[in-house]
């Protein structure tokens, strides 16, 4: 009889310090169960950014080192340049990877390295507190734009995975959602499918993870999970490179 | 075997030994005046299986490096002044995380954009903060090709040593300065990492490299952990004295402004004046005890300390000597360089005057 549920082995088991209804702890045991089904554990070591997800340490049973803000593409360049048969992965945060690590992001994209980059796009800055980020939708109010983001003073949202997209280094760009049971099983397939490529080396892989935040969206964890919905218009979920 | 010699400039020196200590991956961006490193190592890395990337800026390059420490490897960056006032956030993660590297920084002159002539003007950098914390590094400040082939390669193996980042603190005299060089193999050791470098948890528990230590009893242990290893650093102090009593003046001096004042000083004492010079080749942890002892034994009675700067390393001086003997600061701020006549006159004037600024 096939098992139907199962603790994945490179997930600790701890409690997550995360805010109820936040999609972190959903995305770390999909990479969980993506790294024990292609049983590359002992060959892959990760990168913790900085935001909430810094602890993914405490978390995720891999060897992981800790990069400055913003530069964990950085950190896994030398790392895959370094030691190109290990698997590596970064997990960022829009603000780690679409603000203060645009750079690093662009350039580790457009060098076609072979790691794989889980970014989660809450919409703004959530562990300081709520602040605006790249990826706040227009009029999304912050603890930044009071008034709510307004163009003329703070600019568009930018489209990480649609830019990627248009990157030659680029094997893999993706936007996925974990607000329903559909959507998380896509994801890990998306997930898995970066993996494989990376694998096979056959360029940069980024999967965007749209994911609640409940505490800094000023709402419960069922309204954030369906807020979820309204973000795909802005953020439409799918696959916008994939060299196959 | 005679070992061979070149003629090459300071920063072809650094890359030599670099490769010499067995340097297996370079990350940089360009900058005057070192470009010579990365483009020795884009030549001679890859054929040697090592790994050579130009970043897209020193943010990224700095963290490039990290990346690869953490992984095990000899790894290595090069830059001048401004390139390393952007790679300080990086220079203070690599130190709490404890990740051996070597960096090297030409010094040019300062502030802001300053100049590419040679300047001293980053030694409080270097030796009191290269990043935020109460980080270190260990310093080590070449005056000769020789010496910036045999430290830099000796620097790789003292980052594995103490697991912390290296710095060979030069400028752009030494750096752009032709010499013979004596291409001599050096004993440089491999220091195993398998005990910590982050190879894919296979048959161990995974392994964590981190800095983020939100409980405070537990950051200021691992503050007190980096400090005694600092002070264990003491032990690779290095220094060239030359004073055997009789000395009425001691000129203190390193780098680039040491070898000024070296020829300036053998003058002098060829001509039978009392000078006697001092050169610091550790600049972190510096040898307070060595040129104390220096002082003290000989009774020197003045002091002068060089620098290319508007007086930095004098306060190393004078946190050494602690009162004893009468210490004057002669700067010279970037990028006018003194001829060793120039010093010459000031430790004369020196040597004849009764009385002179104190610092």
């Amino acid at each position: 009889m096939s098992q139907l549920f199962r603790f994945p082995q490179s997930l600790k088991k701890t409690l997550f310090h995360y805010c109820p209804g936040c999609h972190h702890s959903l995305i770390h045991r999909l990479l969980c169960e993506v790294i024990d089904e292609l049983g590359i554990r002992e060959k892959t070591v990760g990168i913790a950014s900085i935001g909430c997800s810094c602890f993914l340490y405490f978390y995720i049973d891999v060897d992981i080192v800790e990069a400055p803000h913003g530069r964990a593409c950085s950190a896994a360049t030398g790392i895959k340049r370094a030691r190109p048969d290990l698997l590596v992965f970064t997990y960022q945060g829009d603000g780690d990877f679409a603000a203060i690590g645009l750079g690093d992001s662009l350039h580790s994209a457009s060098r076609g390295e072979k790691f794989t980059v889980l970014m989660i796009n809450n919409t703004l800055y959530g562990m300081t507190g709520g602040q605006v980020s790249p990826t706040t939708p227009l009029c999304q109010k912050t603890t930044t734009t009071p008034l709510g983001r307004d163009p003329q003073v703070h600019g568009y949202p930018m489209k990480i995975a649609e830019m990627l997209g248009n990157f030659e280094g680029v094997a893999l760009s993706a936007r996925v959602a974990v607000n329903n049971p559909k959507r998380v099983l896509s994801a890990k397939e998306v997930l898995k499918k970066a993996f494989l490529y990376q694998r096979e080396a056959k360029g940069f892989t980024y999967v965007e993870f749209l994911s609640a935040c409940p505490v800094n969206w000023k709402m419960d964890p069922l309204s954030a999970t369906k807020y979820v919905d309204k973000l795909t218009e802005i953020f439409p979920l799918g696959t916008f490179k994939d060299i196959g | 075997m005679r070992n061979k010699r070149v003629l090459v400039k300071g920063v072809e020196a650094v890359a030599l030994g670099a490769l010499e200590g067995g340097c297996e991956c370079y990350f940089g961006y360009p900058i005057t005046p070192q470009n010579e490193i990365p483009e020795i190592m884009s030549v001679e890395l890859p054929p040697r299986g090592g790994v050579f990337l130009q970043a897209e800026s020193e943010t990224s390059a700095i963290n490039m490096v990290l990346g690869a420490s953490a992984v095990g490897t000899r790894v290595m960056t090069s830059s001048s002044s401004p390139g390393i006032s952007l790679m300080s956030e990086g220079f203070s993660y690599l130190i709490a995380l404890e990740l051996p590297c070597v960096i090297v920084n030409v010094m040019r002159g300062g502030p802001g954009l300053g100049g590419i002539e040679a300047s001293q003007g980053d030694y409080f950098q270097a030796v009191k903060a290269p990043g935020h914390g109460d980080g270190k590094f260990l310093v080590f400040a070449p005056y000769s090709c020789q010496e910036a082939y045999e430290l830099t390669a000796k620097a790789f193996e003292l980052a594995d040593k103490y697991r912390n980042p290296v710095m060979i603190l030069s400028d752009a005299i030494l750096g752009q300065m032709k010499e013979p060089l004596e291409l001599k193999p050096l004993k440089i050791k491999k220091i195993s990492k398998e005990g910590w470098a982050l190879t894919g948890a296979k048959n161990r528990p995974a392994r964590v490299i981190r800095s983020l230590f939100l409980d405070s009893a537990e950051l200021a242990k691992r503050n007190l952990t980096l400090l005694r290893k600092y002070q264990k650093m003491e032990r690779e102090i290095r220094f060239e004295k030359m004073a055997e009593g009789g000395e009425k003046v001691l000129v203190v001096a390193f780098g680039s402004m040491a070898r000024i004042c070296k020829e300036a000083v053998l003058n002098l004492r060829a001509k039978g004046y009392e000078v006697g010079f001092f050169r610091p080749i550790t600049l972190f942890p510096y040898p307070k005890k060595a040129l104390a002892e220096l002082v003290s034994s000989q009774k020197i009675k003045k002091i002068i300390v060089f620098e290319l700067n508007c007086g930095q390393m004098v306060e190393d001086v004078a946190l050494s000597l602690k009162g004893m003997g009468k210490l004057i600061s002669k700067s010279y701020p970037p990028s006018v360089i003194p001829f060793p006549e120039d010093l010459e006159r000031e430790i004369k004037k020196c040597l004849n005057s009764s009385d002179f600024p104190r610092v």
